[in-house]
This record gives C-alpha cells, sequence and structure tokens, in this order.
C-alpha cells in the first residue's frame, strides 16, 4: 500500500475508534499518523509473523494515549487478524484499552503513563549495543510529555551510553493538556536543546512522508556513537480542518456530524 | 555483613549465569567493584537517576537479561514507584531492586536515608516478591534465589556488621510463603522480619522467656501450613524495622485475619505489632538508638 494511503486510513481508523467509542486524544493520533504510517509500511522490520523475533526493530510507543493510531497501524498491517476492532476496542474485558497494552501482539510496552517509554527503549538499545545485535530501537514521544523528568533522565544516558541504533521521534504538534507547550512549558529551542544533550538532530515536516522517511534511515544508522532525534513538526488534529490545531480535540470525541464531515474531509484528501 | 556476602553471591552467580546483569544508581562504592571488575559487559552505573534506572533495567530484562538494579533505601523503591509499578510488575519483567539500609541502617544521615515505608508500598503492587534477609546466611540463600528466579523482586537488605542467626544455610528452607523457626516456644511466638531478628534473639535471651522465634525473611503470600503453625500460638508478636501502617505485622494480621474470616481457623491468636508508630524521627542517632526511640523492643512486651 501507498504509504500516504496507509496514513489516511490510520487516520479513518483513528476517527471511527474514537467516534463510536465516545474516547478522547483524536487531535493526538492524527498528528502522529505519518510517522507511524511510515515506520510500520516502511521502514521497521516488524512483521506479525516475527514479533518475538529477536532480531526484529523495536518501537516503543511513549504517546499511550494516541493509542488509536497505533491500534490502526498494527491493524493495517495483519497483526490483529481475527480481531474485529471497532467491537474490541474499550470493550469489557478486551486488551484493546484506549491507553496501549502489551498484552496485545506488536505492543511492545504499555504506555499511558508519561515518560516511561524511553528509558525503556534506553535498555533494548543497550542491550543491542553490548551483544552487536542490528535491530534498531525507536521510540515516539509528545511534545508535553518531555515536561517529565525521567525522559531527561533517558536524553542524558542515551548519549552518554553512545546509543547510536535508538532514534526518538517527537511527535512535535505544539498542543498539550492544558494549552499550547509554549505557554504551559516552553520546550524551544528544542533542537539546540537536544545537540548540547549530544544527539543527532533532524527537524523535519512531520506530514511529509518522504521527509519522515529519510529521517528514519538518517543519522542513527552512522554508528558515531550518537542517539537521533527527529523533531517532527506537526499538527494536531491533522487531516480534518476543523479539529487541526485545536485544543479540544484533545479531548473531545466526535459526534454525528463532526464524524460525518471529518470522514468526508479524510476520503476526498 | 548482609550487603557484602548479597555482592558476594551475586558475583557467584553471575559467574553461573551469563545473563545477570547488575545496574548501580551511583551507589555501592567499595561493595561493587567486584562484580564490575569481573563483568565489566554486564554491569553499568546508571547515574544518579533512579526513574531511569529502573525502565533501563526493564529494556535490558525485555532482551532477555535477568537484571538487578542497587541502590540505598528509598531511591531505587520510592522515587520511582511509578516505574516499579507499570513498567517492572506490570510488565511483569525480570528485574530485582535491592536496596541497602533498610530501617535505620543509615540513622545518623537522617529522614531522607531512613527506609521505614518501602515494604507498605511495594507490596501493595501486584508480581512483585518482597525480601528482606536478616542475617548473611539469609542473605547469601536470597541472592542464590534471586538470581535463579524469574520476575519482579525486591531484595531489602540492612548494612553491615550484622551477626549470624542460622547455623546452616542447607536445610534452611528459604522459599517465599516459609517462616523460618529459630527457636520452639509455647504460648507466644515473635515472628521478625530483616535484620532486626537480630534484636529479638538477644532479647529473648536477655528475657529468659519461653518464647518461639522466627524469622519471616519472605513478605506476603504466605503458606497456609505456615500460617496454621502461627495459629497455633495464643499469642503472636510481628517485629520489623518499618511504619507500622502497612508493614510486615500488617501482612501477617491481613492474612490471619482472612483465615478466621473464611472459617479455616477457629481462633485467631492476639497479635501484637512491633514496628515504628508511624512517625519520622529526625534527630541524629545510631540505628540502635532509633530503635529505642521508635520503641522496636520485645522487652515490657
Amino acid at each position: 500500500m501507498d504509504t500516504r494511503q496507509f496514513a489516511q486510513r490510520i487516520r479513518l481508523r483513528a476517527l471511527e475508534l474514537c467516534y463510536r467509542k465516545r474516547t478522547s486524544h483524536i487531535g493526538g493520533a492524527f498528528s502522529v499518523a505519518d510517522v507511524l504510517a511510515v515506520l510500520y509500511n516502511d521502514v521497521l522490520n516488524i512483521a506479525p509473523e516475527t514479533v518475538d523475533c529477536p532480531s526484529r526493530d523495536r518501537l516503543f510507543y511513549s504517546k499511550g494515549h494516541a493509542c488509536t493510531a497505533l491500534y490502526a497501524a498494527l491493524d493495517l498491517r495483519g497483526f490483529f487478524p481475527d480481531v474485529d476492532l471497532l467491537q474490541e476496542f474499550t470493550a469489557n474485558g478486551s486488551y484493546f484499552t484506549s491507553h496501549i497494552n502489551h498484552k496485545l501482539r506488536g505492543i511492545e510496552l504499555s504506555t499511558g503513563s508519561l515518560g516511561h517509554a524511553l528509558g525503556v527503549a534506553c535498555g533494548s538499545a543497550l542491550a543491542g549495543k553490548r551483544r552487536r545485535e542490528a535491530y534498531s530501537v525507536y521510540t515516539v514521544v509528545s511534545d508535553g510529555e518531555l515536561d517529565e523528568g525521567s525522559n531527561w533522565e533517558a536524553i542524558l544516558f542515551a548519549a552518554h551510553h553512545r546509543l547510536d541504533n535508538l532514534t526518538m521521534v517527537v511527535d512535535f504538534n505544539k498542543i498539550q493538556s492544558f494549552g499550547s507547550v509554549a505557554e504551559v512549558m516552553a520546550l524551544e529551542p528544542l533542537a539546540e536543546k537536544l545537540r548540547a544533550f549530544n544527539w543527532h538532530v533532524s527537524e523535519i515536516d512531520g506530514h511529509s512522508i518522504p521527509e519522515i522517511d529519510a529521517a528514519m534511515r538518517g543519522p542513527g544508522r552512522l554508528g558515531d556513537g550518537k542517539p537521533h532525534c527527529v523533531i517532527a513538526d506537526t499538527i494536531k488534529g491533522k487531516g480534518v480542518s476543523f479539529m487541526e490545531n485545536q485544543l479540544s480535540w484533545h479531548y473531545q470525541s466526535p459526534g454525528e456530524d463532526d464524524y460525518a464531515a471529518a470522514r468526508a474531509e479524510l476520503e476526498a484528501g | 555483613m548482609t550487603r557484602s556476602t548479597f555482592i558476594n553471591s551475586l558475583c557467584e552467580a553471575a559467574a553461573k549465569h551469563e545473563d545477570i546483569f547488575l545496574i548501580c544508581g551511583d551507589l555501592g562504592y567499595s561493595v561493587l567493584e567486584p562484580f564490575a571488575r569481573r563483568f565489566p559487559d554486564r554491569f553499568l552505573n546508571a547515574g544518579i537517576a533512579e526513574q531511569n534506572m529502573t525502565q533501563v533495567a526493564v529494556g535490558l530484562a525485555r532482551e532477555g537479561y535477568n537484571v538487578f538494579t542497587y541502590s540505598i533505601g528509598n531511591f531505587p523503591t520510592l522515587r520511582c514507584m511509578e516505574q516499579i509499578r507499570y513498567d517492572l510488575c506490570y510488565h511483569e519483567a525480570n528485574v530485582k531492586i535491592v536496596a541497602v539500609g533498610a530501617g535505620y541502617a543509615y540513622g545518623p544521615q537522617g529522614v531522607s536515608h531512613h527506609t521505614t515505608e518501602d515494604v507498605a508500598m511495594l507490596r501493595s503492587i501486584p508480581n512483585m516478591l518482597l525480601c528482606a534477609p536478616a542475617d548473611p546466611i539469609e542473605a547469601q540463600a536470597a541472592a542464590e534465589f534471586m538470581a535463579a528466579f524469574r520476575g519482579p523482586g525486591y531484595v531489602r537488605l540492612n548494612k553491615a556488621g550484622e551477626p549470624r542467626l542460622h547455623s546452616e544455610a542447607d536445610g534452611l528452607g528459604f522459599r517465599p510463603g516459609h517462616f523460618l523457626k529459630l527457636k520452639d516456644g509455647e504460648g507466644t511466638a515473635v515472628v521478625a522480619s530483616g535484620a532486626i531478628l537480630a534484636l529479638a534473639v538477644a532479647e529473648l535471651e536477655h528475657l529468659g522467656k519461653r518464647w518461639a522465634l522466627y524469622s519471616s525473611p519472605f513478605i506476603g503470600n504466605y503458606a497456609l501450613q505456615e500460617l496454621l503453625a502461627l495459629a497455633s500460638y495464643d499469642e503472636l508478636i510481628t517485629l520489623e524495622e518499618h511504619q507500622l501502617n502497612g508493614g510486615f505485622g500488617s501482612s501477617i494480621v491481613e492474612a490471619m485475619s482472612d483465615l478466621y474470616a473464611n472459617g479455616v481457623i477457629k481462633n485467631m491468636p492476639r497479635i501484637r505489632r512491633k514496628g515504628i508508630p508511624n512517625c519520622f524521627i529526625g534527630t541524629c542517632g545510631t540505628q540502635d538508638y532509633l530503635r529505642q526511640v521508635a520503641g522496636l523492643s520485645l522487652i515490657g512486651s
């Protein structure tokens, strides 16, 4: 499948899940959809049949709240062949919780509490380095969760231990729970901060498939000891005009009219 | 002694098992060097960053390592409770947390270094196995047990200078859910967890009472027959170097109460809990002094 199409399918699926099950976080699912599409359609050496294979790539998805996008991506890649996602998502007794769950095939780590995945990714990357294994470790974090001190502990650690097999993608959609990132806890200049922490930094358009693709194959593989941060400049709610850059779509679940209008836009786009 | 015995035993285990990995939180100077020298590829100083230390440990465990984290008291435990709950215990990661300085072992260093709530907090988390060795024999057994055990664990060590209380490691019966009997007795049984067991041994001798004495190196999930053995006494006295709220004594009361409520036992022994009376002691003091201030004694019982 064409990766752009893959991304749109993620958005359509996420929309449907949020609408049917009245869940939140559609804005963050839409902002990260293109990144996930590139990772799952083009980059990651992951498939349902090799999900337990030691040589697979690892993705530690820290945006556990933006679960719908990840469930959709995994579903598109055939990880849930016997599952009716619309039925299972948030259903009593199901592991399709509205923050991602490692009890599901293809999900390396449960997340939902912020600031956990990067450190675990560091441990996985360290094991790969010590044992000279070829797998790559990716993590996708949100911008708001960089408020968490644990992330900065891990950012120091990754550079100190020369984890050049680690790539951290920041979904920089610039809106967090209570307002804009700039208002709540300013991150800028983020790229300079990470460079000062001895990371490689790529600043890209997080909705450009070629730019994401190039960044994921970028300096993280140079073997020069530096971990790689990809700051993906994204738009919260990307793809649906009335959801874009709106804080309310961090929480709001689409009503019937919203759903129809959003669906029409995504199908046209 | 428990600390150096534990680390020496862990070294021996690491020589046999190539998956054992030790991470410290920039503590363990003059204790961990032998491990670091022998197994440089399986040693790491994670710096003064316990949340990340725990997360890295989980990441290593996912990749097949049998990971031990090491630091002082509250730092590898309370400081990173959510990492322990969510990353470690929910994921059933094969990580054992080793904390030195249980109770008032770092007495003069102040409340920051008093490890007096860890049991209550950690025993509330599913999948966590708690172990508090009392003497060098139990510490060695704990290291060997934890090296073989797969899953989240916690080892609560005192520090140094603990006397040997058991005669032989063989036949100790050291396993989760089991108490170790040190002395037969009638009427009353004292059950202590951790290094404070030494105080119970000394005081029982001094008091000249014919009380039974047990060590409880593992906390929680007691085997039924072990509880039934304790239930045969008229009175139990639990002893711990930890706050009374939610600690070892509470775990015994809960277990006995459940047996009584479910009709498994017809009579419940009277249980008196000796522990820190839910307060901070902010003054200086040696471990012995602070134990006295907190009322950790069988004398007057």
